[in-house]
């Protein structure tokens, strides 16, 4: 019987039972909304649902969510790939700084970036009234693309950052002691090993641009996401939304087949003794200028443009008083968001490692579920936790502990890459070399293994971090009542077109993620 | 016993890793918060407007306000969602939408008829299980640069016509749109109001997510025109006095003039009822009813209170605004069929 299931499985090298609960465990409570959805979706009578599911619209919508998927991708990986390089490898001064701003762009609201970049441009936007020029405002899909890929880049980027900070120079090095050009060594040693950093960002940004709606709805690009939340909002039609969230599941579900075809039999340990040896610096040279001239641009964009549109919402008519609320919500978001971060963490160390060290059609299985709690809209998600813990825990409904529990699940997928990708790295001989020497697994995994994943595991913390610190569905429907973050203020004054009120909530998720990432990366930069 | 310690010390070696516990641990402590003596509040009308408002009822009669914010429409899904569970005392909406869907499912109670005295008949719903707490009206904004007021349309239904080919924005997803919809079908039809909006689409009609969009997307030479809310406008010149769009009414009796309302109701299961009805009378006190003038720019409800602001009481609207009761504004479902027919949502 236990063979039999092993075969089914193709379980030939079985995780230990401590890597392997908590990763099922994990896998089940993602599970919970898409029961959930089923459930919801089977109630509607079956003339209207195929009504529903096979309207022509939703072929329009589909077009739309994988056009803009996939060119966010296409953007995100022009402007990432050079960033990421330039902050690793070349001599371009201010590093450090240059890779905060590769991060910060995350802890932009969708549609405050939305809201910038659209109070920008046009007869009443800043640089008319300020310059003189008058720019046709962006909206549609050129508006949706700007928009999202100036605030997703950073997924890539971190993914590259760190797969290319660890990567083993003894190959390159070896390439070019045989000859190769730096521009061969980077197109044929360097670029491929960079796949599963590159796979596990874009997955990520796929995802999130299937899920995303503050931006696409300002934009006036219509998307699946964008379909669903016209669902609730408008009908209260738990039952069509339903149906649209589990066609989205099937678009993710099969973006995660793809991903997995992609990263079959990749390893990129370094092989010789496990000690670090840093890449060398290549001078930029002539190549100085169009570096700088790329990296203003990308900061100011992405950055100066959404900071200073917040600050002239503030300074238009600023209130001490809007203050006084500041502190409570800071301390609601941070009560919420750490603990969710490091959770999401705790809880991918898990999933990537038996993904990796024992691949399996299980271990994969249990792997792609967790991207599953990412990509289910965070309404349906949200409905869905409330119908569970009501049901089966009642005491849990309402406490701040279910909010966080939400939140690393839902945000698990974005923890996953970078545990991922620095799991790939490690060598799995440290390990064994480990417990030849007497350690137990558990033991040889924390002594051998960890350290080298830290600084995939910071980045799986930043990025839980900030999204969390933004959510708003989610928080709404599951956070404690009377618990308001940062995030929600945001909303609740732009909602309402008082944007005066909204600016210094936002300027404190900019500030707090600022410190919170400083804060990982000095670690970081210390540690090395 | 040594190597226990080293691990330890690999685990917390980032002082973060402590901070992050102790939240945790902080964050498991913060009790249910069900006392006795408090309201629980899911308010669908934003913390930016109703906070102070709350609050002063917390100080009057003492008793303890717990809010949940968020979307009205967010708010009725979770309420279906929680059933005869829900923690809510009272649920308070932006529109008589989403009172409507949770009054279909049979959560709210009958009202006393004291609260329900103090309100002109049609501003609560026929079965007495909710009441409006304020008005608002529908309006047609317009580039006060780019169009002369005196060419403006008559009627909503003017708004197909060429010459306003591709100026007119208007958001097919918004609940108050949809309210006007609603109102506008049960006056003219459900054939006319299809014609309506096909003739509209056709005509190029922009598409926006919600009312500070649009006028937004007038101020910036998108759209010259655009059908919403009446107060949103009034929000922008407190920060921009010169902002550059304008507003009027259609002519008298036409359905683009419809007053709709925010309204609260509650929950058949209601904790604290004492403190529900109170809060209810209190904000339809004179006083308050005022604030919410002055504060939110919206109608009083009671045609006992007067005010002197910027714009015309609501018994002068309901004068320009076609005959509807509350609940006829309350069936969507219908109007939601013509919207994805007409292939606007």
């Amino acid at each position: 019987m236990l063979q039999k299931l092993t075969d089914i499985f193709r379980i030939h090298n079985l995780p230990s039972w401590y890597f392997l609960t908590p990763a099922i465990l994990v896998g089940m409570s993602v599970l919970i909304p898409l029961m959930y959805l089923l459930v919801r979706a089977l109630e509607a009578d079956t003339a209207l649902s195929m009504e529903l599911v096979f309207r022509y619209r939703n072929l329009e919508l589909l077009y739309n969510t994988v056009l803009l998927a996939l060119s966010t991708l296409v953007v995100g990986t022009l402007i990432a790939l050079p960033l990421a390089w330039i902050t690793t490898r070349s001599d371009i001064p201010g590093r450090g700084i240059l890779t905060l701003m590769g991060v910060l762009p995350l802890a932009i609201p969708g549609y405050v970036m939305a809201y910038a970049l659209l109070g920008f441009t046009g007869a009443n936007g800043t640089l008319a009234l300020v310059f003189g020029i008058e720019l046709p405002r962006l909206s549609g899909f050129a508006g949706a693309l700007t928009a999202i890929s100036l605030y997703t880049f950073p997924y890539l980027y971190l993914n590259f950052r760190s797969a290319l900070a660890g990567l083993d120079p003894s190959l390159e090095e070896a390439s070019r002691s045989l000859g190769y050009r730096p521009g061969e060594v980077f197109f044929r040693v360097t670029l491929p090993q960079l796949r599963p950093a590159y796979y596990a960002g874009a997955l990520i940004i796929f995802l999130y641009v299937l899920g995303d709606f503050g931006a696409v709805s300002l934009m006036r690009f219509e998307t699946f996401s964008y379909a669903i939340y016209l669902q609730y909002a408008a009908s209260y039609d738990r039952v069509y939304a339903a149906w649209l969230a589990l066609m989205l599941l099937v678009l993710t579900s099969s973006a995660l087949v793809v991903e997995y075809k992609l990263l079959r039999g990749l390893f990129f340990h370094r092989i010789g003794s496990g000690s670090e040896k840093k890449a060398v610096t290549i001078p930029l040279g002539a190549w100085k200028w169009p570096a700088y001239i790329f990296v203003t641009v990308l900061v100011l964009l992405s950055f100066v443009l959404p900071v200073s549109t917040i600050l002239f919402w503030m300074i238009q008519a600023f209130d001490p008083q809007q203050l006084a609320g500041l502190q409570r919500a800071l301390t609601a978001s941070v009560m919420a968001s750490a603990p969710a971060a490091l959770l999401a963490t705790a809880l991918a160390i898990p999933l990537a490692y038996i993904g990796v060290r024992h691949p399996s059609r299980l271990t994969r299985g249990l792997e792609r579920i967790a991207y599953l709690g990412y990509a289910t809209p965070p309404l349906a998600f949200a409905l869905a936790l409330i119908f569970f813990t009501l049901n089966a825990a009642p005491l849990l409904y309402q406490t701040l502990t279910l909010l966080i529990l939400a939140y690393a699940l839902h945000f698990l997928a974005e923890a996953i890459g970078p545990v991922r990708s620095a799991l790939y790295q490690a060598s799995p001989r440290l390990e064994e070399a480990a417990r030849s020497l007497g350690y137990g697994r558990l033991k040889a995994f924390f002594f051998a293994t960890f350290p080298v994943m830290r600084s995939g595991l910071i980045v799986s913390a930043a990025f839980v971090f900030m999204s969390a610190m933004k959510e708003l569905p989610i928080t709404f429907l599951l956070a404690p009542v009377g618990f308001q973050t940062l995030a929600v203020n945001v909303w609740s004054y732009t909602a309402e077109a008082m944007f005066s009120q909204a600016a210094p909530y936002a300027l404190v998720i900019l500030l707090f993620s600022t410190l919170f990432v400083g804060l990982l990366f000095t670690r970081e930069w210390t540690s090395r | 016993m040594f190597m226990l310690r080293d691990m330890l010390h690999h685990l917390f070696d980032l002082w973060l890793y402590k901070v992050a516990l102790t939240l945790l641990i902080l964050a498991l402590m913060v009790p249910l918060n069900l006392a006795a003596q408090s309201l629980t509040i899911y308010s669908g009308r934003s913390k930016a407007l109703v906070e102070p408002l709350i609050q002063k009822f917390e100080q009057e009669h003492g008793i303890r306000a717990n809010v949940r914010y968020g979307g009205s429409t967010q708010l009725a899904v979770a309420l279906l969602e929680e059933g005869r569970r829900t923690p809510a005392d009272v649920f308070w909406a932006q529109d008589a939408g989403a009172l409507g869907a949770v009054h279909r499912n049979d959560m709210f109670d009958t009202l006393p008829d004291e609260l329900l005295d103090l309100l002109p008949g049609r501003l609560h719903n026929s079965e007495g299980t909710w009441i409006a707490t304020s008005g608002r009206a529908r309006v047609m904004a317009y580039s006060s640069r780019r169009v002369d007021s005196t060419r403006l349309p008559e009627s909503i239904f003017g708004l197909s016509d060429p010459q306003w080919r591709g100026r007119v924005g208007w958001a097919p997803s918004n609940g108050s749109f949809q309210s006007l919809l609603t109102s506008m079908r049960l006056l003219e039809g459900d054939d006319v109001i299809l014609q309506w909006l096909r003739d509209m689409r056709d005509n190029n009609a922009q598409n926006y997510i919600n009312n500070s969009a649009l006028l937004q997307a007038i101020a910036a030479g998108e759209i010259d025109v655009a059908l919403t809310n009446h107060y949103y406008l009034l929000r922008f010149r407190e920060t921009d006095p010169g902002y550059p769009v304008e507003q009027t009414w259609f002519a008298p009796g036409d359905p683009g003039n419809l007053v709709n309302v925010a309204g609260i109701g509650m929950l058949k299961n209601a904790r604290n009822r004492e403190a529900s009805l109170a809060f209810m009378k209190f904000l339809l006190e004179e006083e308050n009813q005022l604030w919410i003038t002055r504060e939110v720019y919206e109608y009083p409800v009671r045609e006992d209170v007067v005010t002197q602001s910027v714009h015309s009481s609501l018994r002068d609207i309901r004068e320009l605004s076609p005959d509807l009761d509350l609940d006829d504004l309350s069936d969507l479902n219908r109007t939601l069929d013509l919207l994805r027919r007409a292939g606007l949502l």
